[in-house]
Parts: structure tokens; sequence; C-alpha cells
């Protein structure tokens, strides 16, 4: 009787990790505001980026401020490959990133070891 | 807390459990207080030290992530909690496995990160290579001022063993400077009033003066070190797999481990106590940052490695195109060749060097300059030359000494008669691709000077060295044929494609793209479509003329043999990026089945603590293998 309740809890698992991980779940995005022909969005990184997707206006310069607030390694540094940023983000510490709004476009980030995305849309 | 105090706690109070597993076969010696004295070690471990893998866990859990901070925090939970629940129950307790599992991962990852510094570290040494004040001329004086307060047109002194502080030209003063920082090229360049200095090189003997032109982000060093860092950061396709691979990874690691439990607990009747032993082990193991790091240490170390050398490679993406070429097409002026032409011969005594270069001296003509560099260098005396007449198309004409001389083509009929036996030497000369002046002297053909476009020193030795790596050669030329296939059979150029327009030169690369992945080799100037055009443009640059927006390579010497040395290092970077990526996978398809257990039935068993150990090491290995390719030859 255990053995079953088990497997069945096993099974259980199983098919909640698939879900949870590979089935399409909204993905958190954000409008930059534009306030005096500058436009700022904070993102906090804490097992991942949040907001993970930002999206800023053509034209107007554009900042991203990021902090981390979590120990893991992999995340301590962000790197924009189309955009040639590679910024430490020492912990607990905000850090500017500038992003160049000339062109729209898609810009992928991610973490040093390429685990966590984010990006940014320029339109 | 730092990572490094994290790694030191859990050491320090792993330590005990160690000595206790150590001792304990050979003299019973048991820690005092037995399982609860280990229970508190662990605890203070998984507080302190794991404490921040499971909260960024949970973090990315909320987000619908995972990563190794999961696995690692999972796999060591899974074991801790289970402990705790067989200590009441009286079962056999694994604690020491979760200390120990989390002291190696920080382990790793405290060497990983130190490596990781290491590797990145060319970059910082590039920019730091930039003098930090310069001797600039104020109000009549030099004084030294921070290098921040240098503006273009600033005269500057440098002395001897100082560096130069921004790029320039010289006005005054000779000097020999050593510029391997910038350029890679061991031996010092002369400096002389109206030569181009660089920012960051060193001075060795003389003093001299220069105006400064380009500062702060537009030196070179500084264009040097933009490029390398976008470089570094830059992706390879061949990247794309491990992107996906990584998002997949660690859930189905996760459910392997589920499928792990129930098989043992379940199927083959093992206790719950063994069977989470192989599921966490296979937690543990399969930290997939091995191969997130591969590409990217490569990268970053192969990168750097060029900059040293003068040699600046954009991007991963031209590093792989690099690695499929197989034809390889050269602009021939300025490229194979120095780009201005050179006296090759001269027939006849040495009146005829004095005699041309005396008459071409007033002349405007782009030969002119050959002549009289020759002359000079075999230290001819130039004579006053009278009634100077430039005869349109023809040559140039000019009294000496009361006679009348004359300089120019041999089809003009100004030059007066000709022997039979220079008339046989102005066809050798002609077939040969020479550009031929004939030098009169009252009414009689004198002698002859040869003038071409000779290939650079290292030339057919970079040719023969790309021919051998089983490249084809092509010459692409706006020149006629004739002078085309001269030097193409001098420095061994396998095809040549000749008469070609500046503006045609983008479209013959694309005719050849039908059949062959080709590189364009070209002095970046006017060569900007045909390098855009072609799978990779190599753009040469001389001195402080980098071109470096033309190119995904970009050579900052006017070498030849820097397009054999970039190919060697892309190829030598691309295959240590496949290199670490097979290991990186092999290390994962091998290890979780023995994690699993699937090699119980001949003893082959990983317990926890040794699928830390090992998941601590594959990414340190795959590190210090980019490490390793700083020391490479190229
Ligand atoms: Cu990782």
């Amino acid at each position: 009787m255990t053995k079953i309740i088990i497997f069945l809890i096993g099974i259980v698992l199983i098919g909640f990790i698939a879900w949870w991980f590979f089935g399409q779940h909204q993905v958190q995005a954000e409008q930059a505001v534009v306030n005096d022909d500058q436009q700022n969005v904070d993102i906090e990184v804490k097992g991942g980026y949040s907001p993970e997707r930002v999206v800023l206006k053509k034209g107007v310069p554009a900042t991203l401020k990021f902090k981390r607030t979590d120990a893991s390694t992999c995340l301590d540094h962000v790197i924009f490959s189309d955009l040639g940023i590679d910024q430490k983000l020492p912990q607990g510490q905000v850090k500017e990133v500038k992003i160049d709004t000339t062109k729209p476009g898609v810009y992928d980030w991610a973490c040093s070891m390429n685990m966590f995305h984010g990006q940014v849309i320029v339109k | 807390m730092k990572i490094t105090m994290r790694f030191w706690t859990a050491l320090v109070l792993s330590l005990p459990m160690l000595a206790e597993m150590v001792l304990h076969p050979f003299t019973g010696w048991m820690l005092p207080g037995g399982e609860w004295t280990i229970l508190i070690l662990t605890t203070l471990v998984m507080l302190i030290s794991a404490g921040p893998f499971i909260s960024s866990a949970w973090a990315s859990f909320k987000k619908h992530h995972a990563n190794m901070d999961t696995l690692v925090a999972l796999g060591t939970l899974t074991a801790y909690i289970y402990s705790i629940y067989a200590m009441f129950k009286h079962l056999p307790v694994f604690f020491e496995s979760a200390a120990f599992v989390i002291t190696f991962v920080l382990l790793g990852q405290v060497l990983e990160a130190k490596m990781r510094s290491n590797a990145s570290d060319a970059i910082g040494k590039l920019a730091n290579l930039q003098a930090k004040d310069a001797l600039v001329k104020r109000a009549g004086k030099f004084v030294s001022v921070p290098i921040a307060e240098v503006v273009a047109g600033d005269l500057i002194q440098v002395k001897p063993g100082q560096k130069v502080p921004v790029d320039g030209v010289v006005v005054s003063g000779i000097s020999s400077v050593d510029e391997s920082m910038v350029t890679g090229e061991s031996m010092p360049a002369g400096k002389k009033p109206g030569d181009q200095v660089v920012g960051a090189t060193i001075n060795q003997n003389g003093t001299f003066e220069f105006k400064a032109q380009k500062v702060g982000r537009d030196t070179m060093l500084a264009q040097i070190v933009a490029i390398v860092k976008k470089a570094q950061n830059s992706h390879a396709p061949i990247q794309n797999l491990t992107d996906r691979v990584a998002d997949i990874f660690v859930p189905t690691v996760l459910i392997i481990a589920i499928a792990t439990f129930l098989v043992w607990f379940l199927l083959l009747g093992k206790s719950a106590g063994t069977a989470l032993v192989f599921a966490v082990s296979v937690l543990v193991i399969a930290c997939p940052c091995a191969l997130g790091l591969a590409t990217p240490t490569a990268l970053m170390v192969g990168t750097g490695l060029g900059a040293k050398k003068g040699i600046l490679i954009k991007n991963g993406e031209v590093l792989e195109a690099a690695n499929n070429l197989n034809t390889i097409v050269f602009d021939k002026t300025g490229t194979i060749t120095a780009g201005h032409p050179q006296v090759t011969d001269v027939v006849g005594d040495k009146h005829v060097l004095a005699v041309a270069a005396s008459l071409e001296k007033l002349s405007e003509h782009p030969l002119a300059s050959a002549v009289l560099q020759a002359a000079k260098k075999s230290q001819v005396h130039l004579r006053a030359v009278s009634n100077f007449r430039a005869i349109e198309g023809q040559g140039v004409t000019g009294t000496i000494d009361g006679k009348e001389a004359f300089a120019g083509s041999p089809a003009s009929r100004a030059a007066g008669t000709i022997s039979d036996e220079l008339t046989k030497q102005i066809a050798t000369f002609e077939q040969e691709a020479k550009t031929v002046v004939v030098v009169g002297l009252a009414g009689k053909i004198i002698g002859l000077v040869a003038i071409q476009d000779v290939p650079k020193k290292n030339s057919s030795k970079a040719i023969a060295q790309l021919k051998a790596a089983g490249l084809k050669t092509v010459m692409l030329t706006g020149d006629n044929a004739q002078v085309a296939h001269a030097i193409a059979q001098q420095v061994g150029i396998d095809e040549v494609i000749a008469g070609v327009l500046p503006t045609g030169k983008a479209a013959a690369i694309q005719k050849l793209q039908q059949t062959d992945k080709v590189a364009f080799v070209g002095d970046g100037i006017n060569d900007a479509p045909a390098l855009t055009q072609a799978d990779v443009g190599i753009a040469m640059g001389s001195g402080t003329d980098v071109a470096i927006d033309a190119g995904g390579i970009v050579l900052v010497k006017n070498d030849l043999m820097d397009v054999v040395r970039a190919l060697r290092l892309s190829r030598k970077t691309f295959n240590r990026i496949k290199l670490n990526l097979f290991w990186a996978f092999i290390y994962n398809v091998l290890g979780i089945p023995i994690a699993a257990g699937l090699f119980a039935g001949i003893g082959l068993v990983l317990s926890p603590e040794l699928a830390g150990l090992a998941m601590a090491f594959s990414s340190l290995s795959v590190v210090i293998s980019s490490v390793l390719l700083g020391k490479a030859k190229i």
C-alpha cells in the first residue's frame, strides 16, 4: 500500500515538474516609462530577472538598473552579447546599464553561465 | 556573505565529520555527541553555506526556472531532511553527504571564479597600458597634465623611457618606439617628423614632440579595448545548442532523479535510504555549468590572446566562420604588395639615375617618387635643371649641363635614338609587368629605369603557409592581367582575377561564394563592400589607420603573416570550444547513469560526496582548459 502511494506521489511530482518548467507561462514584461526624455527600468536579480522582458521606446536614452539580491555566482555578471556589455553585479548594489536605443530590435541578455535570460525590445 | 567565506565555513564545519569518517574504520573513534553533533554541524553548514543556494533556487523556481543552485539545493536538502527523519527512526543517516557536497561545490566555485577572472584579465591589462599623464605644452612650457585633460591639437613631449600618451603625428625629434603592446610587432619602429605615433607605446631613446590627434575614446588603444570587450561577450553559433540544452536540462535531471528513486525503492526493493543516495547523487552530479562555461571562457581567452598580438577578432561568429574557409582572396595593392612602386632595375651607368632623378624631382608623376627614392638610396648627385617641361602623357624634359635630357615613356619620340640591346631589355621588363622609364641625353637613350610595385617581404611566406593549410589563394585587382600575373607568380598565388573595378570587387567575391567559403583580405579603406560581402573579412591596417569598422578580423599590423596567425588562432580557439563542449557533454552523459546506479551491478557507484566533487571539477576543468589556450603559440 505505501509502495503504491509513493509511486503515485513520484508520478505526480514528475508531472508537476514537467508542467511547471516546460509549460507555457506568462513572462513578466515591463514597458519603460519615459520621464524627461529618459527611460529607466529597475530590474531585480534574484533567481532570474524581474522583469524578464523590458520594452523601450526607440530614440529615448535608456538605463536598466540591475540590483542583485541573490548570492548565486551564476548571476554575478549580466551580459548583453549583441551590445558588447559585460556588467559585474556586486550583491546588493545597483548597477546601471545604458542601452543604445537608436536602432529598433531585440537584444538578449544572459547571466555569465548563460542559464538565465532576459530581453530588451526597442521599438 | 562572500562565497569564499561560505566555503571556509563549510570546510571547517565538515572537517570533524571527515575525521570521523577516516578514523572510525581503524580506531572506532567517534565524535563526542554522536549523531547529535553531526546534526548540529550539518545544520550550520546548511544555514550558513547552503542557505544562498536554497534561496536562489526558490526564487528561480517561482519564475518557472531552474539552475544549478536548484540541483545543489534539492540534493543537499533531500539528504539533510531524510537524515533527520532517519535519525528518529533509528535508520542509517547521511548528514555528512550534504555537508561535503556543499563544501565541494563551493570549492569548485571559488576556484572557478578565480580562473575566470584570470581568463578575462587580458582586457584589463590592455586598458591599463595607457599612460597616466602627459607633458603638454601649455603657455610655452611643457607641463605634466593628467591624460584626461589632453585635447586634440596639443603639443606633447615624450622623453626616453616614457609612454606615448595619445595618438598623433611627430613634429620634431627622432626616436625609436616600442609598439609591441599595440601591434604585436617586436621590432622597435623608427620615428621622425611626419610619422604617426600610437598611445601606450614606449619611447626608447630620443626625445620627440608630437601633435595629439586622437584622444580619449578615439585612440587606437581605446578602440582595441572596445573591440576585444565586445568580442569576449559575443556568441558563437555553436553555443546555440547548449543554450537550448541549459533550458531543459535541470528539470529533466529532476525527473530522472525521481525516477531513479522509484526504480531503486519500488522495483528493486532497496531501502528508502539507499534509493535516496542514488537520487541525490544524480541531482548533485548533473550541473550544466560546465556546458555554459565552455564557449564563453574559450572565446574570452582566444580573443584576448589575439589582441596581444595585434589580431582583433570581432566575435564568435567570425571565429566559427574562419574555420570553414576554403578560399582566401587578397586585394593586390597594399595587401600583397607594398602599395607604392619601387625601382627594381637600373640599366646603364650611374648617370642614368642621376639624370632621371634630377628631372623627376620637378615632376608630379606618381612614379617620380620611386625614382627619387632610388636616387637617394644610391646617393647620386642631383643636377641643376633648366627649361623644365612636362610633355603630356610622354615624360619630362629639361636642360642639364647644356644638354637636352629626357625621362619618360619608351614610346615617346622625344627620347632619341635607342640601341637594339636596350630595345630588347625594354621588352623583357614589360613582360615582367614592370613600368619602364627611358632616360635620354643629347638625343640618345643612355639607359632605363624599371619600376614596379613589389610584394611585401612576408607575402610569399604567408601565401605558402596558407596553401599548406589547404586554402585556395586568389588575387583580386584592378590592375591589368599582365601586371597581376607577374606579381601572382612571384608570391605563388593560385588564381588571378584582374581588371576588376573597385565597385566590382564585392560582386567578384559573391561569385566565388557560389561554390566556396571565402575570406577577403584588404586594407579596409576602399575595400569595405568586399570585406562585408566575404564570409570572413580581414582588414589590414598600418599604424593608426586601422580600419576598425570594416571586416570581422582586424589586423593592426600590415603584415600578411598575421593573416596566417589570425586563422591559426581562430582554429585553435574554435577547437578548444569544441573540446570543452565535448567534455562537458560526455561528463553528463556518463555521469548521470553512473550516479543513478546503472552500473551498480559491476560495482561502479558514486556516493553523493564524490558526485559533488566531480561536479565541482567538471566546470573547473573546462575553465582551466580555456585558460591553457592562452599559452598556445600562434
Ligand atoms: Cu551554474
